[in-house]
């Protein structure tokens, strides 16, 4: 590579090398669910507690072809996304507020991580009297669910730039705001971005409950009529959606960490 | 918190010889006094310090551990404030950063979110240069601190000398007038000490910045400066200041001569009273607070 070549265009990211990682991580529940074929095959586990693997794949197939698999899935993976923003969005505001006021932050820090270990789920009826049995209630709890990790990952993200980066700015006669934004923010990102995906976390699975509770759109309420009707294989082929939203949503936030860093 | 009036007198220690000579200063820090208040006891960092420095001199602050020394440039840089006294920069009293000083810090201070190269540009495309322009300068300076093929390596995957070297290039490609240096090249080894401090020098005797460094190494001080300031430990002030008449450009002829050794030798002896000073009210300290 020539000179030019290597000095035209920004770095965006560093390349990661090759990992044997993610080829480890899907081989290990490959053969995990072969090992649970097996069991069921040689009759050590009854059928009707466990369905086999091969069937619930079969069914998943069949749900997202003839039934309203991809409808369910679609609608809950629309529902996380509104989530996402919106946890995003006010977790980062209200995180960044938190950290810059010292007086608010001692009065309200305290409160927030208690909220965390709290199952705000129960406040749903409150949505419901709000936004009746609609995905608006469905997304309103996730977002309280998802909101206390992101906040407090916020703030202990922002507290813990090294102040000697602050100065690298502050030394250059930049305003605060640009301070924030080319400094603070990215050396923090790291941090935010795991706080992040735990209040994904916390507001899937509070999206699937209320789904399921509410028995309104999506996944959780494909799983609610499944179970009622003792279709375990279906049953377990939404409970395997549910986790390919999870891990579609991961991995989106961590390209998007890595755009925003860059 | 209150300025002295401009008619205070200046102390004799000040190294402020601009009357008698009738040179301008690029910088007057005039009875500079800082105290940090922490808990119970307040540590006077640094104690009416007055000197003034010459446009394009390269001056040296050495002194022990501890005594007031990077808080004096803070206080230079404008980052530290609720200090008494005032800093001039080209004749007027500066109120916080100066956009005339350019900063390398003793701490690792790359980004660590940023290439070599990007962290070398980051000045320059915070004061709106083109973007090929400042990728050009930047790679300039990249390979003047002999980082030339480690332009899109991340500073996780640097060593902590070069890291500093990278900081190094990140200031120098800002080209401020005043560039306050705070023990960059501790973290490398002698060799490369030597010839990245005469690199400095070469740019700072061609570009004519002012330069203001902060060293333990009394060799690298007598090899760089015009002048080096000595320090007191606790409270931080001015012991000496100390001329160093050697010819420029310093050759290796200048470095090993009888001349250069006997500067060596005075600053050493103006340092070692102060420095086992530091040591022993710290061993003091500790046996103190053991009993
Ligand atoms: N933010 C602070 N709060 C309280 N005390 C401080 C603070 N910064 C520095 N000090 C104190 O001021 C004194 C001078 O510190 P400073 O960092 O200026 O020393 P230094 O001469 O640069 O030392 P070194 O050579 O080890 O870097 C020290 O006694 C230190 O404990
Ligand atoms: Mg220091």
């Amino acid at each position: 590579m020539s000179d030019a070549a290597t000095l035209s265009g920004r770095v965006r990211s560093r390349r990661p090398r090759f990992s044997p990682a993610p080829l480890l991580g899907v081989a290990t529940v490959l053969g995990l669910l072969a090992a649970l074929e097996a069991l069921i095959r040689t009759g050590l586990v009854s059928p009707f507690v466990v369905p086999p693997p091969s069937t619930v794949l079969l069914a998943g197939i069949d749900l997202l072809w003839h039934g309203n698999g991809l409808e369910a899935l679609l609608a809950t993976a629309f529902e996380l996304l509104s989530a996402a923003v919106l946890v995003g969005l006010i977790g980062l505001s209200v995180g960044t507020l938190l950290y810059r006021v010292t007086a608010l932050r001692r009065t309200y820090e305290g409160w927030v991580a208690a909220l965390a270990a709290t199952p705000l789920v129960l406040v749903y009826p409150f949505f419901l009297v709000m936004f009746g049995r609609s995905a608006a209630t469905i997304v309103a709890v996730g977002v309280v669910a998802g909101l206390p990790p992101m906040v407090l990952r916020t703030i202990e993200g922002f507290a813990g730039v090294r102040p000697v980066l602050v100065d690298v700015g502050r030394a250059l006669n930049l305003r605060p705001v640009r301070v924030f934004w080319s400094i603070e923010f990215p050396a923090a990102l790291p941090v935010i971005f795991s706080g992040f995906r735990l209040g994904l976390g916390f507001a899937l699975i509070n999206i699937v409950g209320m789904e399921f509770l509410i028995n309104y759109g999506g996944l959780g309420q494909l799983i609610n009529e499944h179970a009622e009707l003792y279709d375990l294989p279906e049953t377990y082929a939404c409970i395997a959606l549910v986790v390919v939203v999870s891990a579609v949503f991961v991995a989106a936030s961590e390209h998007l960490e890595r755009r925003l860093r860059g | 918190m209150t300025s002295p009036e401009p008619s205070a007198p200046v102390p004799p220690l000040s190294g402020d010889t601009s009357a008698v000579v009738g040179w301008t200063a690029a910088l007057r820090v005039m009875n500079v006094t800082k105290r940090f208040h922490t808990g119970r006891e307040i540590v006077t960092a640094v104690d009416d310090v007055s000197f003034d420095v010459r446009e394009g001199e390269f001056l040296s602050v050495i002194g022990p551990s501890g005594c007031g020394k990077s808080t004096l440039f803070k206080i230079i840089g404008g980052l530290l404030g609720g200090f008494s006294g005032e800093v001039r920069v080209g004749g007027r009293s500066i109120q916080g950063p100066h956009r005339d000083i350019g900063m390398v810090f003793q701490e690792e201070s790359t980004f660590p979110w940023r290439s070599v190269l990007d962290n070398v540009a980051f000045p320059l495309e915070a004061s709106g240069m083109g973007r090929a322009e400042r990728l050009d300068r930047a790679a300039h300076f990249v390979s003047l601190v002999g980082l030339k093929g480690f332009e899109r390596r991340f500073p996780s995957e640097l060593s902590g000398g070069m890291r500093q070297r990278v900081a190094i290039a990140r200031t120098l490609a800002f080209n401020p007038k005043i560039l306050l240096m705070d023990e960059p090249f501790a973290a490398l080894d002698e060799q490369t000490r030597y010839l990245l401090g005469d690199k400095v020098l070469q740019i700072q005797q061609a570009t004519k910045q002012t330069t203001l460094l902060i060293t333990h190494n009394i060799g690298e001080a007598v090899q760089l400066s015009d002048r080096v300031l000595v320090m007191t430990y606790r409270p931080g002030r001015i012991k000496a200041v100390v001329e160093v008449d050697l010819p420029r450009p310093r050759s290796d002829d200048v470095i090993t001569s009888d001349a250069f050794a006997r500067h060596v030798a005075g600053l050493w002896r103006n340092l070692k009273e102060e420095a086992s000073r530091g040591l022993a009210e710290s061993e003091a300290l500790v046996s103190g607070g053991a009993g």
